[in-house]
């Protein structure tokens, strides 16, 4: 059954705006709403149409009013996130997603128009470390607790959804664990990372990344929104790409960092405002992550248009990269040994 | 017909032709067909272009067999022919197509017995297949180590990872003894240590696929451990530090392995689909096979070795 009001949290970011644009222009939704501490930029706000931009902090009680007075029966909340705002908005990042849950689950639970919850959550979940199998299914957990960041944050934020299931079983709850996502269009700590002039990797290490396409991505929330598909997913391209294949593809050069001088690496990126790398993104970038999609495609519906290879293929030619060496410059090198090689004959 | 011939010589890298200049140098020169040494040259330049461009696939293991098999595979070549001189026996009861899981004895203070018996299976077997090792997860902790172990196609010794590469349809290789196996003293040479707990018996009645016993003469005496340095081992985190007679007193010319004869035996497929449901939840069951298996190996090693003449001339 269709959503009748749809609340859309982390409006003024890629998924979220984007997200409320689908929904404001789809007939059979009557009214959308989305939520978030600042307003949308001008591109983002004249795609989302009719939906009506809130301007609220979800830590803060008033969004119980928000969602009780504008008889909100579905919540999206897409705006857990891993990209701080600045080199100090970690702190802040940590209080948006773990605090503005509880109080979004919170005013959730009050209100008996809701029946729905979606909520964006991420395979960070898992952890990233040398002892895990190589691929998650939905029901593993992390070998060692992440200690702090992003996936500190989701692992709280998912246990307060498990939470909230309990207490208000009449409503369906979809938590989609998305790998990272990757696209010409959307900004995350990966695109930014693979966009720095020379990449800095682990040295000795190589890690397996699975990504999604943020299309995808857009896609597979949308369908949870619209459709009733309770359940917890793995959300991820087909597919993984190695880093120092991904690099390549890039047309970057990698700069190998030994392992104990990688937290200073890490702070010098973050001052500069380069990159913003929390220590279990550093791991991820150690051992990576794939997860296992089958769930997804059999129980969700849903088969990801883009690979991990496209996706990140469309992220480079969208972004207008270029190669390191010309590929054509390659093959014309390629054929000249070749035939210099038959002459010798 | 001239240029029929030339067309194999790019094949791996089409997009050269897609790309490139017509090919009318080269039907300039019809006559003679890319002599050897020519198409080994395209073929490594048309390699080190896929590399430098990115090109290639690895599965969710982090699998490259592009690498592999142009990298990792060829300088084990002479170590297995002219070094180890590897006899391979039995490699029709290793099947063409479909899962099956090969269990093997470990020895040798390092891993090369799996290297050997990996490499075998690729050069000789009828379908060239490639073994999916599963590994301690020592080896994946350590840098360089672990990421090649994973090129190469292993991944961590767990029952998660062992059903999802039998499920499609893998051939899996395990060596269940681990660190107490290879890292036996020499007194205690082909005798087997304990199969672990099992583990790849419950995934083997899991998935149904059969389990190839598979017994490797030869490796125990390469590097004859006759010490263990604790102190050394413990500062590296190692298992072991291994002293031979050669290491570490000669330094790292002690780390060359003895040049014994070896032979690698697969036996008979062990049926495990004949069980019916649930059989993996059956510890009996789970704890005969295991034995089943590992007795099978024992006897297999104790028959080699009465028929074996010498260590180094076989």
């Amino acid at each position: 059954m269709a959503p009748k009001v749809v609340l859309v949290t982390g409006c003024s970011r890629f998924l979220g705006g984007h997200l409320a644009a689908r929904f404001a222009a789809n007939p059979d939704v009557d009214r959308v709403l989305g939520v978030d501490t600042e307003p949308p930029p001008r591109d983002l706000l004249r795609r989302m149409g009719r939906a009506e931009f809130v301007r609220a902090d979800i830590r803060n009680p008033l969004i119980a009013k928000v969602i009780a007075t504008a008889h909100v029966d579905t919540v999206v909340h897409a705006s857990v996130t891993a990209n701080p705002a600045g080199p100090s908005g970690r702190t802040v990042m940590k209080e948006m997603n773990v605090i503005g849950t509880m109080q979004l689950l919170a005013a959730c639970q009050k209100s008996p128009h809701v029946r729905k919850l979606v909520v964006k959550s991420t395979s960070a979940v898992y952890g990233s470390s040398s002892r895990d199998p190589a691929v998650f299914t939905e029901d593993m957990g992390p070998k060692d607790l992440p200690s702090s960041g992003y996936a500190k944050d989701a692992v709280e934020v998912e246990g307060y959804v498990r939470g909230f299931a309990r207490r208000r079983p009449d409503v369906d709850v979809t938590t989609l664990r998305f790998t990272n996502f990757i696209g010409p269009r959307i900004d995350t700590v990966l695109t930014r990372y693979f966009a720095l002039p020379v990449v800095p990797t682990v040295l000795g290490y190589d890690a397996r990344v699975q990504l999604l396409h943020s299309e995808d991505a857009l896609a597979v929330l949308e369908r949870a929104t619209l459709h009733d598909l309770p359940g917890v997913f793995n959300v991820g391209g087909d597919g993984v790409l190695l880093l120092s294949q991904a690099i390549r593809r890039a047309g970057k050069l990698p700069l190998p960092v030994p392992t104990a001088a990688v937290p200073t690496v890490g702070r010098l990126f973050r001052s500069a405002r380069l990159v913003d790398f929390s220590p279990d993104q550093m791991r991820f970038l150690n051992w990576g992550r794939v997860v296992d999609t089958t769930l997804l495609k059999r129980e969700f519906g849903f088969t990801p248009r883009w690979t991990t290879q496209q996706a990140f293929d469309d992220y480079v030619s969208g972004r207008g990269m270029r190669p390191l060496i010309d590929p054509e410059l390659l093959t014309s090198v390629e054929r000249t040994v070749l035939d210099a090689a038959a002459k010798l004959r | 017909m001239a240029e029929a011939r030339v067309i194999p010589l790019h094949a791996p890298g089409r997009r050269a032709k897609l790309t490139g200049v017509p090919a009318e140098p080269e039907q300039a020169a019809p006559e003679a067909p890319p002599s050897e040494w020519e198409e080994r040259l395209a073929g490594v330049l048309a390699f080190l272009r896929r590399r430098v461009q990115g090109d290639y696939e690895v599965d969710e293991f982090g699998f490259d067999p592009d690498l592999t098999d142009h990298v990792l595979m060829p300088p084990l070549k002479p170590l297995y022919e002219k070094w180890f001189r590897v006899e391979t026996i039995g490699l029709h009861n290793v099947p063409a197509t479909g899962g099956a899981l090969l269990v093997a004895n470990h020895s040798g203070t390092l891993p090369l017995d799996a290297t050997m018996t990996a490499y075998g299976i690729r050069a000789e077997h009828p379908a060239h297949r490639h073994l999916r090792m599963l590994g301690a997860d020592l080896v994946f902790k350590t840098p360089v180590l672990g990421a090649l172990a994973r090129k190469s196609g292993q991944t961590l010794a767990c029952n998660p990872d062992a059903e999802r590469l039998l499920r499609s349809g893998e051939l899996v290789g395990v060596w269940p003894e681990g660190f107490k196996g290879i890292g036996k003293p020499f007194k205690d040479r082909y005798k087997l240590q304990r199969f672990g707990r099992g583990g790849f018996v419950s995934a083997a009645l899991k998935t149904g696929v059969p389990i190839i016993p598979c017994s490797i003469v030869g490796a125990e005496e390469i590097y004859p451990k006759i010490g263990d340095i604790k102190a050394l081992a413990r500062l590296f985190g190692f298992p072991y530090f291994p002293v031979t007679p050669f290491f570490p007193l000669l330094g790292p010319l002690g780390a060359i392995p003895l040049p014994s004869k070896w032979y690698i035996e697969f036996g008979e497929p062990i049926r495990t689909d004949v069980h019916g449901e649930g059989a993996a939840d059956d510890p009996m069951l789970v704890f005969n096979l295991t034995d089943q298996v590992r007795e099978t190996i024992q006897q297999t090693l104790y028959r080699l070795l009465t028929q074996r003449r010498n260590v180094f001339l076989g």
